[in-house]
């Protein structure tokens, strides 16, 4: 290791400013800091400080994302075994490994086109370069279908941190969350490719992998995709190959959906990681889940007869986003509400959005990413109420003394 | 007996090195010097030439803008320096000690009225010492503050046992706030179960139970009477308090205290009879172990500043901590390993998943920030180590944007950087709080006075 800190500390003069190499500063620092942790000290202020940082908190997420992704690496192989009906005779790892091949394009893109926005711009800026991206790299491939084209997610890509993100400021300074700008943009621009009926299962073998025809009765549309079209107001969800789908099928993940939404166990894992080390609020997390749970129930009690609002409450929680919304993009520190107070209700209102614009939109089966953005954009102003309830006792404590 | 506060919201840092509860013998310094600085708010105007002879209680410099406000010698002798830096600004009074604590002939305190009061203690040499909210400054001598507030504890990393150094003196703690009793109400704040303190007299006493900051007066004044716009209260550390007591009862001016020397390298770490203005070397030289590179902090870790042998003594502290620098470690992958060394109140380290460990485990600190400034990203880490009916974050940001309506609403008159230490200290994005706190309280004094 010590020869490691030589090395950089002899390139460290090249890249500082002055140096040759100058234009590269963030990149090379981006590098070091990542190798070793900053040995600056402080300036002024505490002279000690927690431990903690921005980069060990991004890392956390990142890690907490892993299960989901590995599972949905796994689904993607299912699934596409499933419709050319060779599940039966392939093993796990051909499996994993067809996903693995599938999904693994998709977080270089998404990771090279993003960070290199990234860099440019610290390196624009003079600033050290932000993690930010480290988890929003990692949440744009999870979110997309698996067929979405690798070109149109990269200009889907610099569009949100381009948009959403450096042009407010960076990491910290965004409105919105950048992974489901993302997803907005991909959703709006090209609906094609994002919903529908062929995009959440890869019918193509990948080099030599897979190769085979679908089978007769496939159907590529997920569960939500099924209820949200039914014309009769109880509907059998079915896999892709016809089968009866159970709920049990969804709490594991074995569905069509985008690659890291579709497992609740594998989620949940994350959701514990992120509970434990509390970098996720848990009042955001469950006050989501409360609010959709609430909103379904009160459909299915008195929504109107329609299949949608008549899935039972749980299978609301269960199929879709909502899961994955509720546990990686809603507690968001940077988009959600900032106030204690505020994440109750912060919370509360996506569970509630997502669960109405499913029912009551049939054009968009899915709520999750349209409740969150919108709850985004709301944040600023749940805060600044709980913030002026404050502000009006002080007031009123100065009237009450000036009588 | 008095009312409990709990205060629920804080945080236990322990370093080694706590000072032994013993006197260990100070070195007699020869030269006493004041930096005008740490009167913040105050435009130096020097008294006495330098060669001209002073005695304990001489004026040797007043502020520009209310001359009633005098910092007098602590010593006699003759006034052997006024060293300045750049425009002039002075950097520092120095007074050669001769050791013979000739005093000047001082009228006793006339408390017949606030005015005869503060004219008292303005002749005495005692106003500085008090400190003004709004604005965390030295009081103007012309105000009459609407109430006095002493906290006589501190739980700060490192920080001195009150009740072992005033002990002794508890006679003239309670003269003094006597004396200050007749000016405005005194309000002190004691920690619960307190034997000593709570049976204060002519004063309000607050028993509070919790974690750091809650001994901060700040915390205090918050829970007990929050300050008002327009209001002014004044605080006065208990030792400062001592000094006015002292004069009450044996009408002597004894501007001695006592200073605690500790840290994880300080040597000797005990504590120290010092006269106010002593040089930071009469405690530490040659208490600071060998072959590491230190930092001398005069205060707590938390809130105090970093200083060196060669200065001389914030008047207000009464604690000098030591810790490594630590700028020659480079600790691999910081990110990713467990480092279960390392304090941290976050989740993905050891120490913050058992709050045990943080409680009664000592810690090893540098002072290395450990990562780099960054924006505002997690949200409600203030909030859990700012016991105060504010919300930190958002006073933060109106500073940082320069709205002033926005930081009087927020609720800044309440404030002074010391109680955004805590905060500081736990920031995963490394903002700066206490200079930013800072900065916000003289541009709003600035904009108001």
């Amino acid at each position: 290791m010590n020869a490691l800190r030589k090395l950089l500390d002899k390139m460290k003069p090249t890249f500082s400013e002055g140096g040759k190499l100058s234009m590269f500063r963030s990149v090379f620092d981006g590098f070091e800091t990542f190798l070793f942790v900053p040995n600056e000290t402080s300036k002024s202020g505490v002279h000690i400080h927690d431990a903690n940082d921005s980069k060990r908190v991004m890392i956390m997420v990142v890690i907490a994302l892993i299960p989901a992704l590995l599972f949905g690496m796994y689904n993607v192989g299912y699934q596409h075994y499933l419709a050319i009906g060779q599940l039966a005779e392939t093993g796990f790892w051909p499996i994993f490994w067809y996903g693995f091949l599938a999904v693994l394009p998709k977080i270089i893109v998404s990771y090279l086109v993003g960070l290199g926005i990234e860099f440019t711009v610290a390196q624009w800026k003079g600033e050290e370069i932000h993690e930010g991206f480290l988890v929003s790299g990692m949440l744009i491939p999870m979110i997309v279908p698996v067929e979405c084209p690798l070109w149109i997610l990269a200009i889907a890509t610099a569009f949100a941190v381009i948009f959403a993100k450096e042009i407010f400021g960076g990491t910290g300074m965004n409105i919105v969350n950048v992974a489901l700008i993302t997803r907005a943009f991909l959703f709006f621009a090209y609906p094609s490719k994002m919903s529908g009926d062929n995009v959440w299962i890869r019918t193509d073998g990948i080099l030599g992998l897979g190769e085979g025809q679908v089978v007769d009765g496939f159907t590529g549309a997920t569960p939500l995709g099924q209820v949200g079209s039914a014309v009769e107001s109880n509907v059998q969800i079915t896999d892709i190959a016809g089968q009866a789908s159970s709920t049990l099928d969804a709490v594991i993940g074995l569905i069509p959906g985008s690659i890291g939404e579709t497992s609740v166990i594998a989620i949940a894992l994350g959701a514990i990681l992120l509970l434990v080390t509390r970098i996720a609020s848990w009042k955001t997390m469950f006050s989501v889940f409360a609010g959709g749970a609430l909103t379904a129930f009160l459909f299915n009690v008195a929504g109107p007869d329609t299949a949608v609002a008549n899935l039972p409450w749980y299978e609301h929680l269960i199929y879709g986003g909502f899961c994955f919304g509720a546990v990686f993009m809603a507690t968001d520190p940077v988009t959600s509400a900032r106030t204690e107070t505020g994440k109750w209700i912060y919370g509360f209102l996506i569970g509630f959005m997502a669960i109405t614009i499913r029912v009551l939109n049939p054009g968009y089966p899915e709520g999750m990413m349209l409740a969150i953005l919108l709850l985004n954009l709301m944040a600023p102003l749940i805060d600044y109420c709980v913030v002026q309830v404050n502000i009006s006792k002080r007031a009123k404590r100065l009237k009450s003394i000036n009588k | 007996m008095a009312d409990v506060i709990k205060i629920k919201k804080g945080i236990d840092i322990r370093l080694a090195g706590e000072a032994a509860k013993v006197y260990a013998p100070a070195s007699q310094a020869k030269l006493i010097g004041f930096n005008p600085d740490h009167f913040h708010g105050m435009v130096p105007k020097p008294a006495v030439k330098v060669g001209e002879p002073v005695k304990i209680g001489t004026v040797l410099f007043y502020d520009k803008n209310n001359p009633d406000l005098k910092v007098v010698s602590p010593v006699s002798g003759t006034l052997q320096a006024v060293n300045r830096g750049e425009r002039r600004k002075i950097l520092s009074i120095v007074v050669e000690n001769d050791f013979k604590a000739t005093q000047e002939t001082v009228a006793a305190i006339d408390t017949s009225s606030a005015d005869a009061l503060k004219a008292s203690l303005s002749n005495a040499g005692f106003l500085p010492f008090f400190k003004q909210r709004p604005y965390d400054v030295v009081v103007n001598p012309s105000d009459t503050p609407r109430a006095i507030f002493v906290s006589t504890f501190d739980k700060a990393p490192l920080a001195p046992d009150m009740e072992f150094i005033l002990k002794d003196e508890m006679s003239d703690f309670q003269a003094g706030i006597d004396v200050l009793s007749k000016l405005a109400p005194v309000y002190v704040g004691i920690e619960a179960g307190s034997k000593l303190f709570s049976h204060i007299k002519n004063a309000t006493v607050t028993a509070f139970s919790g974690s750091y900051p809650m001994s901060n007066v700040g915390v205090q004044i918050n829970h007990i009477a929050p300050i008002n716009k327009g209001e002014t209260v004044w605080t006065i550390t208990p030792q400062e308090l001592v000094f006015v007591g002292r004069f009450a009862n044996k009408g002597k001016l004894d501007f001695t205290k006592t200073v605690a020397f500790a840290g994880p390298f300080a040597a000797n770490a005990a504590y120290y009879k010092v006269t106010v203005g002593t040089p930071v070397s009469a405690i530490c030289a040659a208490n600071i172990s060998n072959g590491v590179k230190a930092r001398v902090i005069a205060g707590n870790v938390l809130s105090g500043e970093k200083t060196d042998c060669d200065s001389y003594l914030n008047p207000f502290v009464s604690l000098v901590s030591v810790i490594a620098e630590g700028d020659e470690t480079h600790e691999m992958l910081g990110w990713i390993m467990p480092r279960f060394d390392k304090y941290s109140v976050s989740g993905s380290f050891l120490s913050g998943l058992v709050p045990w460990l943080r409680k009664h485990k000592t810690f090893d600190f540098d002072t290395r920030i450990l990562g780099g400034a960054r924006h505002s990203i997690m949200s409600g880490e203030y909030d859990k180590v700012f016991p105060m009916d504010i919300y930190p974050e958002f006073l933060i940001k109106a500073i940082i944007a320069g709205d002033i309506d926005k930081m009087e609403a927020l609720g800044i008159y309440e404030v002074v950087p010391e109680d955004f230490a805590a905060a500081e200290f736990v920031c995963s994005s490394k903002m700066e709080l206490q200079k930013i706190v800072r900065e916000g309280l003289d541009a709003m004094r600035k904009e108001m006075c």
